[in-house]
């Protein structure tokens, strides 16, 4: 118990004294995460949107994928991603495993799906809903997209939050393709779960908290997007 | 001034196996004040629908005199259901001008201006979706107006409004009438009809029963259906 304790005044410590390892690990974790966060973005918004409004021959099976993709497991990516990326892989020249680029690619692949699948489920509601006035005011496909994306943009952000809230606490696939090298890879969670099996409470336990904060912080962002839609604050 | 006129031939409407509409033959001049009568689900909203090329035909033709790629950019449609961009109402009514190109004073000019025809100038800034749904109906015709439609179409534009808001759309209406807007509207408020009409439609189960001119149409009209409803009697 008074391990645990010190522990926490310790992490504590970490915090307040703003700690080298802490704030460089910390910095790393959200530049690998916004970087696949904005990335995944990218692709997702206008392909949710796509799937949305319009109408083709394997649309179904496209959405069926997408949900059958938002639910593989991040430890299985890790490992497709770094059989790709190892030196006898089909990307193997490029070098890029064990680096910050890998884990980038592999968050991509975990959070993309997912803020397509959200992206889609809102854009349609709200194509439903709009259908028949955007077709009687004569508009050009481009001008549906962007309203279409402009009104529903809290629910995209609710999207690309609960995205960056997967990513950032995500751990077995960026375990496996980035190694947790210290100066190079290493992650919050990564991180923690090392200095949780070394037995050094103090700096686990201090990461623990920022992403603890950092969780909480996405959640309260989704909360209070989801609270101005429904009131209809503007 | 005379707007465009369309003709319809052999229309036919199937969803689902079922035939909603038709076969109608039909063909609307290009200036007037028409009203579409018939009990619910007689197929008026279909009507209307395909008249301004929103709804699929199964079989026949719709042909407007202006063309089909310029049919619609000169209509308007106000909905049954109102349909609210989840916006402002200033925002509501700029939209289909926004999608003009038009420059942004112009723009804020009319908004004010169709703000106070339709007696929502209170309300500019508040959220279209928030509003009860006699505004949504006004802020739905003020937003069909504002570009000035040369066909304008409206689905039972009073049906949540009380009597004094009714008197005003109604000359709201009949001013858009007056300055050249071909007007093609659905009522089930017979009063109302009677007071707008220069010509009436009358359908039933998808067919066209009576067409004529007011208020000769409901003085004589040609089907014993048609009279009936005229006298306020049940049809089916
Ligand atoms: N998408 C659809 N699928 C199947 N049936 C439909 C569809 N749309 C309309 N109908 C049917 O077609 C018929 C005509 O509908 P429509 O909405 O044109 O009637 P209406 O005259 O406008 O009625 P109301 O006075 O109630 O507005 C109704 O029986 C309706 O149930
Ligand atoms: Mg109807």
């Amino acid at each position: 118990m008074n391990e645990i304790w010190a522990g926490m005044l310790e992490a504590f410590r970490l915090i307040v004294t703003l700690d080298g390892d802490l704030v460089e690990i910390t910095l790393r974790s959200l530049q690998v995460s916004l970087s696949a966060l904005v990335i995944a973005c990218g692709v997702a918004l206008p392909l949710g949107t796509w799937l949305a409004i319009r109408r083709f021959r394997y649309r179904r099976a496209a959405i069926a994928t997408l949900n059958a993709l938002m639910g593989l497991p991040p430890v299985v990516v890790g490992l497709i991603v770094y059989l790709l990326l190892s030196r006898s892989g089909p990307f193997g020249v490029l070098g890029l495993l064990f680096t910050p680029t890998a884990m980038i690619i592999a968050q991509v692949v975990i959070i993309t799906p997912l803020i397509a699948s959200i992206t889609h489920q809102a854009m349609r509601e709200l194509w439903a809903e709009y259908h028949d006035l955007l077709i009687s005011l004569n508009t050009s496909s481009r001008q549906r997209v962007v309203t279409l994306i402009w009104d529903g943009r809290r629910a995209l952000l609710t999207g690309a939050l609960a995205g960056f809230g997967r990513a950032i606490g995500e751990v077995g696939a960026i375990m496996i393709v980035g190694g947790n090298i210290d100066h190079a890879t290493r992650v919050l969670t990564t991180a923690i779960a090392l200095e949780t099996g070394k037995g050094d409470f103090a700096l686990a336990l201090g990461l623990g908290f920022v992403l603890i904060a950092l969780a909480l912080i996405v959640n309260f962002a989704i909360h209070t997007l989801s609270r101005t839609e429904r009131e209809g604050t503007w | 001034m005379v707007g465009p006129s369309v003709e319809l031939r052999e229309v036919c409407v199937t969803r689902r196996g079922k035939a909603i509409l038709g076969p109608i033959t039909l063909t609307l001049g290009g200036s007037g004040f028409t009203i579409v009568l018939g009990p619910n689900g007689a197929g008026k909203t279909t009507l209307l629908k395909v008249l301004h090329g929103v709804e699929r035909v199964s079989s026949g033709t719709v042909a407007w005199s202006s063309g089909d790629a310029a049919a619609r950019q000169e209509q308007a449609y106000v909905f049954q259901r109102p349909i609210m961009l989840r916006r402002s109402v200033r925002q509501n009514l700029a939209y289909p001008l926004q999608l003009l190109g038009m420059p942004k004073a112009e723009i804020a000019g009319k908004v004010v201006d169709w703000a106070a025809r339709i007696g929502l100038e209170e309300m500019l800034d508040r959220p279209a979706p928030r509003l009860s749904g006699g505004e949504k109906q006004k802020l739905a015709l003020g937003r069909a107006l504002i570009r000035a439609p040369r066909v304008l179409f409206l689905d039972e534009p009073c049906a949540n409004l009380d009597g004094r808001s009714t008197r005003e759309i109604e000359a709201v209406l009949q001013a858009a009438h007056a300055g050249g807007t071909r007007i093609v509207m659905t009522t089930h408020d017979l009063g109302q009809a009677r007071r707008l009409a220069t010509d009436v439609v009358f359908v039933l189960n998808g067919r066209l029963h009576e067409q004529g001119g007011a208020p000769g149409v409901f003085e004589g009209p040609q089907t014993a259906e048609a009279a009936a409803f005229f006298q306020g009697d049940i049809v089916e």
